[in-house]
């Protein structure tokens, strides 16, 4: 009996997470051989945050005191503007269709293609992150807190802003609709997100926003899969 | 299941069906339109003419009587939005689904009312139009919550897939409303420190807080009933090619 179940386990298991390596390793191996949907939301928040001096003013402490905001916002619109991408190419060509029907769980299908995702804007985001502190005069002391605020942040912006990708994949104009639905629910995540900054900037403690941005992480991985696995079975059977 | 129907009444069970539905709310419609004129006709002369006037605030204060009754059903309306979606997700329910779609405009217009009477009270009592205060930026994000559900809606042409996607996204800002509130008001605090408080007292006297009560309620009926006449529409239009639909434009 116990043999039996651990032979079960033994053959169970491999499969959910070769299924889960199997669709990682192949959405990095897309976005490798498509350079250019991997830098343009790099360059993208780069041109944001370039705005913002043009725009407001160029004084080294006017910048410095909105740069945790600035970085932030032009970080999750960055986020944002490579969601539409997410499942669409996938929806095109039949792939997600296959997906839904494999009997590996959907909640793995979409945590991979999310975590994928996360590797290829939330991650390089959060290196540049630095670069852009400096541009905007944040001082040195911010720069952890930018950084840890951005690395624990950003998958939950890829979590829920993939609940807005699968609701509008099956859409022609899926764009604009993406980011109407997915902003509002982004700004818990920028509010503690720049507050983290500016709690390391004025020297105060990090830990209670962090602990903050990690249950709001916890929390969407948690649930924001279901949400996605839902809203793609409604979009492809639509 | 024959024990379950015990508990609730049949004509519960009856709302299921589009034509019940419409027969069932064709009979509360002029009972709750009664209640809705009587209660707001009652509370809006009471709470103008005969409530006392604030003692710092004084006459400008009155604009509560509107303010905080359409900001609680608001968020109420969100809440049935988000639940009969959850119904119309699980059950297939068709009314359910035409509930939730019948409430995302109303709510909408009164997160606007809301929004615009906060404004106006904002004007003598902060100074200004706009404050960056917790309570009227959740109000704000609300809004753009149902604006982002009436997009969608609109945006998907097929009724039923934009029906459940609609009632996917009410659910996920359902979970997000109570982080939103909470964010919002931390932040608030963070920034700027209480300044902006309405001049708080411990507890309205009863000749104030009766007719806000009064309001509350009619607001409510209000509420009721513009829903019931938009489900009705609702259900009319998606069963028009039902007989019992024909018969009844025919005969009219």
């Amino acid at each position: 009996m116990n043999l039996q179940t651990n032979q079960q386990l033994e053959i169970k298991e491999p499969a959910l997470m070769s299924g889960f390596v199997a669709v990682l390793k192949r959405d990095l191996m897309l976005a490798y051989r498509r350079k250019s949907d991997l830098l343009n939301p790099l360059i993208f928040f780069l041109m944001v945050a370039t705005l913002f001096p043009l725009g407001v003013s160029p004084e080294p402490q006017f910048l410095a005191e909105v740069a945790p905001g600035v970085v932030w916002v032009a970080a999750l619109l960055a986020t944002l503007l490579s969601m539409d991408g997410l499942f669409r190419s996938d929806y095109e060509d039949g792939t997600l269709e296959q997906m839904l029907l494999c009997p590996q769980p959907l909640f793995l299908t979409v945590m991979a293609k999310v975590l994928a995702h996360w590797m290829m804007t939330g991650l390089p985001l959060t290196l540049m992150a630095p670069l852009l502190g400096v541009m905007l005069f944040l001082p040195g002391e911010g720069m952890g807190g930018l950084m840890l605020s951005l690395l624990l942040g950003t998958p939950t912006l890829s979590l829920v802003g993939a609940i807005g990708a699968a609701l509008t994949v099956g859409l022609r104009k899926g764009g604009v609709l993406i980011s109407l639905l997915v902003l509002p629910l982004y700004i818990p995540v920028l509010i503690f997100g720049t507050g983290a900054v500016q709690a390391a900037v004025t020297g105060l403690p990090l830990v209670g926003f962090v602990a903050l941005l990690g249950a709001m992480l916890v929390l969407g991985l948690v649930l924001a899969p279901f949400a996605i696995s839902a809203a793609l079975r409604i979009s492809v059977s639509g | 299941m024959s024990e379950n129907k015990k508990w609730l009444p049949r004509w519960f069970f009856q709302l299921a069906s589009p034509r019940w539905c419409y027969d069932i709310t064709g009979k509360l419609l002029p009972g709750f339109v009664i209640a809705m004129l009587l209660l707001l006709v009652t509370g809006i002369v009471w709470a103008l003419m005969f409530a006392p006037a604030d003692y710092q605030q004084g006459n400008s204060f009155r604009i509560i009587y509107i303010h905080v009754p359409s900001a609680i059903l608001a968020q109420s309306c969100y809440m049935l939005m988000a639940i009969a979606g959850a119904i119309g997700l699980i059950w297939k329910m068709k009314v359910a689904d035409m509930v939730a779609k019948s409430c995302a405009p109303i709510g909408a217009t009164i997160a606007i009312m809301a929004l615009a009477t906060g404004a106006i009270w904002g004007k003598p009592t902060w100074g200004s139009w706009w404050v960056w205060d917790a309570r009227l930026t959740s109000m704000l994000i609300l809004l753009f919550l149902y604006l982002g559900v009436i997009a969608l809606h609109s945006a998907i042409e097929n009724e039923v897939t934009a029906a459940q996607s609609a009632a996917v996204l009410s659910l996920v800002g359902l979970v997000n409303i109570p982080i939103i509130k909470y964010s919002v008001e931390w932040w608030n605090t963070l920034h700027q420190p209480a300044t902006f408080k309405l001049t708080e007292k411990p507890a309205m006297p009863p000749e104030m807080w009766v007719p806000l009560l009064v309001m509350v309620i009619g607001f409510y009926c209000f509420f009721a009933v513009s829903l019931m006449l938009r489900l009705r529409n609702e259900i009319l239009q998606r069963e028009r090619r039902a007989g019992w639909v024909r018969e009844l434009i025919e005969k009219q």
